[in-house]
């Protein structure tokens, strides 16, 4: 399989059902491939039923499906063993699930968490409720003016109370690539822990948990040409011993009395009830193609769109590049404003162009206080975009300033 | 959906002006989007607008719907002007809003209600 024009697009069959759509809008969810779809209705169609216990045929093959799916996302970012991967729902359940399993028990009053203010709603609401709850307190980290998280700065954020940085890998917003290898680093020599939200990255950056040494390591399925409804949680193995269920139920016990419940090993007793069997499976299905492509020819695809992107926009009167405005330095994110249109207006008039593109606050209103813009525009990139999308969306921006007289 | 009319009103908009005597006064926003539209009406002794007019930051439908609502509500009653629905504002408008941006055109006639139904 190659990133050629006409074989990636044929995998997706929303495209074929679209062809003049202009799909821009990955960072919110990707397309998904037609092996994903497909690897889905087999579940359904040839072998829908419960995962573990099941003493029959159909019950061990889901069985084998589900847990074969865990081995290949630990393998997919480098995990120790599949048992530092648990599923969750997504990304947000991801980093709640470390709130609340693992900080709640681990972290005190007047403990201090570092967060950056480019963080997701969901990189930041779990680490307030829990602060509010436990009388912690929240760090946030500025950027530099261009949006840039610079590894030297954390030193001014670091003190003896931190016990916590929860830090994006790419910017939902600018786009921007976080060192995180340098933080990481930092952040250990003060014993401090870290939790990456991996939400925009793990579709086109390598990863490998061992070696970035985090702690904790979110992701969605349907960010990564994966199904909604599944997520995944890397714990480093050794902070297991600190954390404890938050729901209970059915899978996550070993045995139960009227009088008391023993837990079942991990990862399973962080997943209680039936857990997205199809999803997980999709999830798998989903990393394969990724693999099957290579991250750095996905990567240097869309690195090439989003560069042409850079170009064409920035020669379009009234128009501002949110975060850098230097080429290399946006990961398949570009958000941008026009003088004089207000964001959800270019939303709704490059629609009518059947270009597809976010507006609004993309859930980051603190980042959006501080860049000083009520909303903003974004267009974002994946494997199935070309060098049409680009053009299209020049020329829908050139037409909404056109219709307001600009 | 974007005629000359919301355009033209988005960018040179009607009764964009604080009146400082207002009788009635009400400030209305979508969070989601950005868009704060505050509302001041001048009622007189029959309970008739004498004068009404917006302040406020928004998209072009909302800012036109501003506009031509309190052009519209200028020497009606109090009573009428509440009796405005979405339908109203499509004939003001002189188009139909989509359900994606209909809240767009629905914030300033909840501040409008929200103004007039004051004490």
């Amino acid at each position: 399989m190659s990133l050629s024009k006409d074989t990636i697009r044929e995998e997706f069959s929303l495209l074929k059902k679209h062809p003049t759509l202009h799909y821009l809008d990955s960072a919110a969810t990707s397309l998904k491939p037609q092996c994903v779809i497909d690897a889905m209705n087999e579940y359904y169609a040839e072998y829908s039923s419960n995962v573990h216990r099941g003493l029959y045929d159909l019950s061990e093959r889901a069985t084998t499906a589900y847990e074969e799916a865990r081995k290949t996302v630990a393998k997919f970012i480098n995990a120790k063993s599949e048992r530092e991967i648990i599923f969750t729902s997504g990304t947000t359940h991801s980093i709640n699930l470390v709130a609340l399993g693992w900080a709640r028990h681990v972290l005190k009053q007047g403990d201090e968490i570092i967060i950056p203010l480019l963080e997701h709603h969901s990189n930041m609401v779990p680490w307030q409720m829990l602060a509010k709850e436990i009388g912690a307190k929240i760090v946030y980290w500025e950027p530099r003016k261009d949006g840039t998280l610079d590894p030297t700065d954390i030193n001014k954020y670091l003190s003896r109370s931190t016990k916590l940085l929860a830090i994006t890998h790419i910017s939902n917003v600018l786009g921007t690539l976080t060192p995180l290898k340098q933080i990481i680093q930092k952040a250990f020599s003060c014993g401090v822990k870290v939790l990456v939200d991996a939400a925009q990255s793990v579709s086109r950056i390598p990863i490998d948990v061992q070696l970035l040494d985090c702690d904790f390591l979110a992701f969605s399925g349907h960010k990564a040409y994966g199904p909604t409804g599944i997520g995944v949680l890397y714990v480093k193995e050794k902070h297991y011993d600190n954390m404890k269920p938050v729901f209970g139920g059915g899978g996550m016990i070993r045995e139960v009395t009227t009088a008391h419940t023993t837990f079942n090993d991990t990862p399973h007793k962080f997943e209680a009830g039936t857990p997205p069997i199809a999803e997980a499976i999709g999830l798998a299905r989903a990393l394969q193609f990724i693999k099957k492509l290579g991250l750095s020819a996905i990567h240097s695809h869309e690195k090439a769109l989003t560069n042409l992107c850079l170009k064409e926009l920035n020669i379009i009167e009234g128009i501002k590049i949110i975060g850098p405005a230097k080429e290399n330095l946006h990961e398949s994110i570009i958000s941008f404003t026009i003088n004089g249109v207000h964001a959800h207006d270019i939303a709704t008039l490059l629609n009518e162009k059947n270009i597809a593109v976010r507006a609004g606050h993309h859930c980051c209103m603190p980042l959006m206080k501080w860049l000083g813009v009520a909303a903003t525009t974004r267009a974002s990139f994946g494997i199935y975009n070309t060098e049409d999308d680009v053009y299209a969306l020049a020329d829908g921006i050139k037409n909404v300033r056109k219709t307001f007289k600009l | 959906m974007y005629s000359d009319l919301i355009i033209d009103l988005s960018k040179n908009p009607l009764n964009k002006r604080i009146i400082k005597q207002a009788t009635n006064t009400h400030s209305g926003a979508n969070i989601t989007c950005g868009d704060h539209v505050r509302m001041y009406v001048l009622l007189n002794k029959d309970n008739k607008i004498s004068d009404c007019s917006f302040e406020g930051e928004g998209c072009a439908i909302c800012i036109a719907t501003s506009s031509l609502i309190t052009e519209y509500a200028k020497n009606k009653s109090v009573a009428e002007v509440l009796s405005w629905t979405e339908q109203n504002i499509f004939e003001f408008l002189e188009a139909e809003i989509g359900a994606s941006r209909i809240k767009c055109a629905l914030l300033p006639l909840e501040v409008i209600h929200g103004a007039l139904k004051e004490k």
